[in-house]
């Protein structure tokens, strides 16, 4: 039996040095994370379908929900718990509100490479 | 004993450890997220039916009414002009009578009927080939008999192209808003498509959803009317029961809803 526990451990420490190096090569260059930035039409509604802690965590589910909900169940009427009713629609909703879409969803995509096809098809109507 | 014992035992671990799975498989299966029912609903005027269809009075098209429906609907719905004749993308279009109708063999027919520019879109079928072929269920019928699709779920494999026997579907074999001025749609309230999907004429759904006929019909000098063909106080049921109307190679079985009225005049 030959004594390979150095060369095994040279290995290991190599291997773990390798799949750790992205976290190495990155550390203390981590960007601040994006402020939204809310867009006038946005302030001035006051409101949005959910609360604002909601829409942060969840938004992306609700879209999904909307899509399947308008799509393939026909109903493209949203009530929220305060009775308010929004025609489920991302361009024609959410973007009515937050018209600026590069400042408010693109930033925080971007931040978290985040890349969701929405926009391949849907198109902000407030963009010049 | 013992053994079977020893087998019973081995079953009750492996169900245990399969209950304690589920939940988790559950929450991350890819499934379909609806809203709550509780949490949706239409909109107070929109048009509800239990099987759209529509008549198309030949004798009443023109080729400048035809072009005015097909530009009408186009826009409205961000279709494409494409310069590559191979890529064209059409949601409704004007066609030979002799090869819309293929299965009139007659020889001898008015020539008001045989050089009438008929026009043709998804008949939006009762047994739609298409709806059986999609393997992702991206097209689909709905209960008021719409043939729809679901432009997120199409993966583009053309099934339902070679399924249609009317050929009213089209892909994108571009990006479609290479065919739209400044690549921004002329209508910013309807989306686009992308590159790799299908898509076809859609009833106007998003239209009767809020209360407003298909464009086609509205644009069509009464060319074009459109109704529940269950209604039996709709207005197609009434031009059914007068006028006598032929549907597109009704020998294959797929029961068009789109319904035509040959010659018109006196006999309409």
């Amino acid at each position: 039996m030959t004594n390979d526990k150095p060369k095994i451990i040279a290995g290991l420490v190599i291997f773990v040095i390798l799949v750790t190096c992205p976290m190495w090569i990155n550390m203390g260059k981590n960007k601040p994370a994006p402020k939204l930035e809310m867009a006038a039409e946005a302030q001035a509604k006051g409101y949005c379908v959910l609360p604002k802690a909601d829409m942060k965590e969840k938004h992306m589910q609700i879209l999904d929900g909307w899509r399947n909900s308008v799509v393939r169940s026909g109903q493209r009427v949203y009530v929220n718990d305060q009775g308010k009713r929004f025609d489920m629609s991302l361009s024609n909703t959410c973007l009515e509100c937050h018209t600026n879409k590069a400042e408010f969803c693109d930033k925080c995509h971007v931040y978290a490479s985040v890349n969701p096809y929405c926009w391949d098809c849907h198109v902000n109507p407030k963009e010049k | 004993m013992e053994e079977n014992r020893r087998k019973f035992l081995k079953v009750a671990g492996a169900s245990a450890v399969g209950l304690s799975v589920a939940p988790v498989m559950k929450a991350h299966a890819i499934g379909e997220y609806f809203m709550p029912a509780s949490q949706t609903g239409k909109h107070e005027n929109a048009l509800i039916g239990k099987h759209w269809a529509m008549v198309i009075d030949i004798s009443k098209l023109t080729e400048d009414i035809n072009e005015k429906i097909t530009e009408a609907c186009h826009s409205a719905h961000n279709v494409p002009e494409l310069e590559n004749k191979k890529h064209e993308i059409k949601w409704i279009w004007e066609e030979h009578f002799e090869h819309a109708f293929t299965d009139q063999r007659n020889s001898y027919i008015p020539d008001s009927a045989k050089h009438s520019p008929v026009l043709v879109l998804c008949n939006h079928c009762v047994n739609p080939p298409c709806v059986k072929a999609c393997p992702t269920k991206a097209t689909f019928k709905r209960d008021d008999g719409i043939v729809l699709m679901d432009f997120h779920r199409c993966i583009g494999c053309r099934f339902c192209m070679a399924a249609c026997p009317y050929g009213s579907r089209s892909f994108n074999l571009e990006d479609p808003r290479n065919g739209l001025e400044d690549r921004k749609p002329k209508n910013p309230q309807f989306p686009t498509r992308m590159k790799g999907v299908v898509e076809k004429c859609n009833f106007c759904a998003e239209r009767l959803a809020v209360g407003q006929m298909p464009l086609c019909a509205e644009v069509s000098e009464g060319a074009i009317v459109f109704g529940d063909l269950e209604d039996p106080e709709s207005e197609v049921r009434s031009i059914l029961a007068k006028s006598f109307t032929i549907r597109r190679k009704p020998a294959l079985g797929t029961e068009p809803s789109v319904y035509y009225i040959v010659g018109g005049g006196d006999h309409a």
